[in-house]
């Protein structure tokens, strides 16, 4: 008797699930590649359910259990885009997301899946919130080529870095232990670490320059770390990046070597490097 | 030896069998109909002697599917994550991230109902004193050996994996133990393996799907020619003293190397010729093989490539070259000495291998060859003549496997084997002695798919024919399994 209970139970509950997932019309369009979201579909529930959910809010049965919580689809709010804050990201970003994965998070690269299934989990993905009917993606951030590696540069990039008070956040060494650094918290109103930069070279969105360019000028939307495109002039913007490429002593990037080869720099990194052991622990924005 | 009865008493317990048979079929039907179906129903598309791991998913908080196309049969994903050594990339790999009470070990075992039959069996005659052949058949309740998978990684970039594991009585063995250094200098291409561990097989014997005696095991990979044929009163069939299964897993060194996104894959082993026996000066009185201080040597290399929308097909190619002693050094009154196995002779196998995907349906092709020197192909000491016209024996070997995986929680599982003797060892045994065809079928279904465990609803039937491999008449010999059961780790 109990059996047939729950069978009619599970009946129900696929009737409500049916009902409820979302129709997989959306498109994406990445290089040659279409996207179609009914091929996604079966995707994402082989893939991504475990962490993202049923529903693309980020509530899957693993979600309580991560330290930095699952994208939420449905308010359609992105940390990696190469569009303006607040707006959607194109499909490419999301395309790139999935393929490169987030660093220092669960959520691995997908690479080994085909371009084919990348471009069909992107599409299937945009079903689930509406704002992908009612809204275009953002136009993509114009960014500058990036100038020849100067010593000005860097001075310039450090003076910003304390201008805008990213030390607030990231600390006066980049270490992410900055004074306003405990208090921070995401949309979720989870407890969110700025990004040590002594912790390694890759950010959660990238690694090269280019992305740290986009980070800081789209910001990470979902979390405290603003968009400074209003801010910053464009060349500013790489005169930034070059100072924070120093920041990352563990990393022996061209910036870090030229900065190390002044006798100011040379010290300042020097100390860096003496002052504390890189955590690697606060490596979340 | 048994004693087969009067044909009604066969008859009797062939009822009785198929009864049982029918009796166990239904009732874990019933079961499955009646099964709190809530976890499965609520998973609208998600939701052997093998290695699926829940602790790598509980690790990671990734359902079974997202390394498992159906578990324990890798997904290209689930390939990358142990190629790369347990690790997703993503800086949290290393146990320093995980909560401390988090603990690397998954338990797998297999209760079942199983029945196995074989067509020519040597067993007691009626007149005393004689041996006649006979069909034998078992049927009952049982279950696997137990594994302890303990795998993951150490620290960053160093890996390892232990599995003792008890076959049904309870009796312990260590199936794999190694650790592995991944990335070195910060490459994929530079992995280096030590200890016991499985060749870098692509069609996986350890993940396998199917579980069953017949079909629980690649032919194509355990094959070894037939010597002598059975006769009427006189010897039995036999086979070459030495073992190399590829299949088995092997102790050695292993070098390792894929690109970035795993779409190329090379390997190379040097392995101990022990066949992954451990302790092997003191052959643990259990394998009649002469232990001895030969190498062997195991290549690999495949290359994957996307067809338009069809999936990720992959094709590649492996080798397993080297000696095998014929004898062993013996004490003053001609006992051998374990681990000293001499008269070193040569072997190969190869093979091509194509893994094949349209959507949702898949096909594994393999072609494979191998050559015995006369020595080992004769099972003739390399300090004695040989028999007259002996040579080297050779076959060739195919397989075909396919699969339809309906939706993570269903797939469909076929697969045919024949094995064929190109030139026999010995010049006047027939051109077919010991040919082999294989035909496996089953599905395995899983209720649910979670991070936490994994449970299956396994069914399956094998049935293999060698032929002239009956041991006394030298007829051809068929032998078949059934198994249903649950197959469950945790």
């Amino acid at each position: 008797m109990r059996a047939r209970k729950t069978n009619s139970m599970g009946l129900v509950l696929i009737t409500i699930l049916a009902g409820t997932s979302p129709i997989a019309a959306q498109e994406s369009h990445v290089g040659h590649w279409t996207g179609h979201g009914d091929a996604g579909k079966s995707l994402y529930y082989r893939y991504c359910w475990g962490c993202h959910g049923f529903r693309g809010d980020g509530n899957g049965e693993n979600a309580p259990y991560l330290s930095v919580l699952p994208r939420n689809f449905v308010t359609a709010a992105f940390k990696c885009r190469s569009t303006p804050t607040g707006t959607l990201p194109t499909d490419e970003d999301i395309f790139i997301s999935i393929t490169r994965g987030l660093n220092s998070t669960n959520m691995p690269s997908w690479i080994t899946l085909t371009g084919q299934q990348r471009a069909d989990l992107v599409a299937f993905i945009k079903n689930f919130s509406p704002r992908w009917k009612n809204e275009k993606s953002g136009e993509p951030i114009q960014i500058p080529a990036e100038p020849a590696l100067r010593l000005e540069s860097i001075r310039h990039g450090k003076e910003l870095f304390t201008k805008l008070e990213c030390w607030k956040c990231h600390g006066p060494e980049g270490r992410g232990d900055g004074p306003a650094a405990p208090s921070l918290t995401d949309s979720n109103n989870q407890p969110i670490h700025p990004y040590d930069f002594q912790s390694g070279s890759r950010f959660k969105c990238g690694s090269t320059n280019v992305d740290l360019y986009k980070i800081f000028m789209t910001g990470l939307d979902g979390t405290p770390m603003p968009s400074f495109a209003d801010v910053i002039k464009p060349d500013d913007g790489w005169d930034l990046v070059h100072y924070l490429r120093t920041l990352q002593i563990t990393h022996r990037s061209p910036e870090l070597r030229l900065w190390e080869s002044t006798p100011d720099g040379a010290e300042i990194v020097k100390a860096a490097k003496t002052s504390g052991t890189p955590t690697g622990s606060g490596n979340y924005e | 030896m048994n004693v087969v009865g009067p044909g009604s008493y066969r008859s009797v317990k062939n009822r009785i069998s198929s009864l049982a048979f029918s009796l166990v079929c239904a009732a874990l039907t019933l079961g499955f109909l009646l099964i709190d179906s809530r976890s499965a129903s609520a998973l609208p598309h998600a939701a052997g002697k093998i290695h699926p791991i829940p602790a790598f998913a509980r690790k990671y908080g990734m359902p079974c599917s997202s390394c498992h196309e159906a578990w324990p049969k890798l997904s290209p994903f689930g390939q990358a994550f142990k190629d790369n050594g347990y690790q997703l990339g993503n800086e949290r790999d290393a146990p320093i991230y995980q909560n401390p009470s988090y603990w690397p070990v998954t338990f797998r075992i297999t209760p079942e109902w199983h029945r196995e039959s074989s067509n020519r069996v040597a067993v007691d005659g009626v007149i005393p004193g004689s041996t006649i052949e006979a069909q034998i058949t078992t049927h009952g309740f049982d279950w696997s050996g137990l594994d302890f998978h303990t795998a993951g990684t150490l620290a960053k970039n160093i890996s390892f994996y232990v599995l003792p594991s008890a076959d049904s009585t309870g009796a312990f063995h260590f199936e794999s133990v190694w650790a592995r250094l991944d990335n070195l200098l910060g490459s994929s291409w530079l992995n280096l393996k030590f200890g016991k561990f499985e060749l870098d097989n692509l069609q996986s014997e350890k993940r396998t799907l199917t579980l069953s005696s017949v079909g629980g095991s690649y032919q194509n990979y355990h094959f070894q020619p037939l010597v002598t044929p059975g006769a009427a009163g006189n010897a039995r069939v036999s086979e070459n003293l030495y073992r190399n299964g590829i299949g088995d897993n092997q102790v050695g060194l292993e070098w390792m190397g894929h690109s970035k996104d795993d779409r190329t894959r090379v390997s190379a082993a040097l392995v101990s010729s022990n066949d992954g026996q451990p302790n092997f000066t003191a052959n643990n009185g259990a394998e009649p093989f002469p232990t001895g201080k030969s190498y062997n040597g195991f290549v690999s290399a495949s290359q994957a490539f996307e067809i338009g929308s069809l999936g990720l097909q992959r094709v590649g190619a492996f080798s397993y070259i080297g000696q095998a002693p014929t004898y062993f050094q013996v004490t003053s009154g001609g006992t051998g000495i374990a681990g000293t196995g001499i008269g070193n002779k040569g072997f190969y196998r190869a093979g091509l291998i194509g893994m094949w995907y349209v959507k949702k349906f898949d096909v594994t092709t393999m072609f494979f060859h191998g050559w015995d020197n006369a020595f080992l192909g004769s099972n003739t000491p390399a300090n004695v003549p040989l028999p007259a016209g002996a040579r080297a024996a050779t076959w060739n070997g195919g397989l075909i496997e396919p699969h339809y995986t309906f939706s993570p929680r269903l797939i469909l599982i076929s697969r045919y084997e024949p094995i064929r003797m190109s030139r026999q060892a010995i010049a006047t045994n027939a051109a077919s002695f010991g040919n082999i065809d294989a035909v496996t079928v089953g599905y395995r279904f899983y209720p649910f798919i979670s991070s936490r465990a994994g449970f299956a609803f396994h069914n399956e039937y094998a049935i293999l024919r060698q032929r002239g491999a009956a041991p006394i008449t030298g007829r051809d010999l068929t032998t078949s399994s059934f198994l249903i059961g649950f197959d469950f780790a945790y």
